[in-house]
């Protein structure tokens, strides 16, 4: 059980940390698609599956094909897609700022005394969430609706402004 | 250690990660799957207290997970759109060097 969790967490973080630290867009792209593989298999290992299809669905199959085009859109050259190197000091200090972050939430975790789960593991069927969703939750359900189709139409209108010099731009 | 306290690292080294990228790189597409990462060790909470939480409940954390991926995939489509608008600009997406506000 635990031998899993750890497992799975070595597994996303350091694909995680190597594409944050790769030079290369596309190469980072699809490493980050391994780690979002490996928080949908924690997903499972807590029992959670409806999750972790959902997370398969939206990261691994939607949001990196956007992240692809958009590598693919924004790059001027066959070649473009290894980027320059960042400023070292901006690095640095960017580790340094990770890192104490990490050591305090890290100590804040540890020496909280976390209450043992004594009841057994809870189960979410699908028929709970879609009754929990139609019923409990239909308002929330409705807006994150609404939500989704204006940040969609919005993204849209965004990424294709077809103005007068914009036009002069791309010709 | 309970499990319980390894999941919450797991997920605050995720958020670490994800918090350096976003600092340290000057690609916007990099800057934007950072935030993605910590959104998502965000989501990494919800499922682990929802499972080892000191009082169990039937479905919330699981509707919270859902709600809050529905919300990043809105933020990861309108973040692209703008990195694209950007490019169509500046013709290029460094962000050091998208520093103007008139387009």
């Amino acid at each position: 059980m635990i031998a899993a969790l750890a497992l799975i967490a070595v597994i996303t973080l350091a694909t995680a940390a190597v594409a944050m630290s790769l030079r290369n867009l596309i190469h980072s792209a699809l490493l980050l698609i391994a780690s979002w593989f490996g928080i949908a298999a924690f997903y499972l290992w807590a029992g959670a599956q409806f999750v972790a299809f959902a997370q398969v669905l939206v990261y691994v199959g939607a949001v990196s094909m956007v992240v692809l085009f958009a590598v693919l859109l924004t790059r001027r050259s066959r070649a473009d897609h290894v980027i320059a190197p960042d400023s070292l000091a901006r690095a640095v200090s960017a580790v340094f700022a990770g890192a104490a972050v990490f050591g305090v939430l890290a100590l804040a975790i540890l020496k909280t005394r976390l209450a043992p789960s004594t009841a057994a593991a809870p189960t979410a069927t699908v028929r709970d969430i879609g009754t929990q969703l139609m019923g409990t939750h239909a308002a929330a359900l409705i807006i994150m609706g609404i939500l989704l189709t204006v940040a969609l139409l919005g993204a849209v209108v965004i990424a294709s402004h077809d103005g007068p010099e914009s036009r002069k731009d791309v010709s | 250690m309970s499990p319980l306290h390894l999941c919450l690292l797991f997920s605050s080294a995720l958020f670490c990660i994800g918090l350096v990228g976003a600092l340290a790189r000057s690609n916007t597409i990099l800057v934007l799957l950072g935030v993605e990462l910590m959104l998502n060790a965000a989501n990494l909470n919800f499922i682990a207290f929802w499972r080892y939480g000191p009082t169990p409940s039937p479905a919330t954390g699981v509707m919270f997970v859902i709600f809050s991926i529905a919300v990043a995939a809105a933020e990861a489509a309108v973040g692209l759109a703008l990195i694209i608008a950007v490019y169509r600009h500046q013709k290029s997406i460094r962000l050091q060097e998208a520093n103007r506000l008139k387009g």
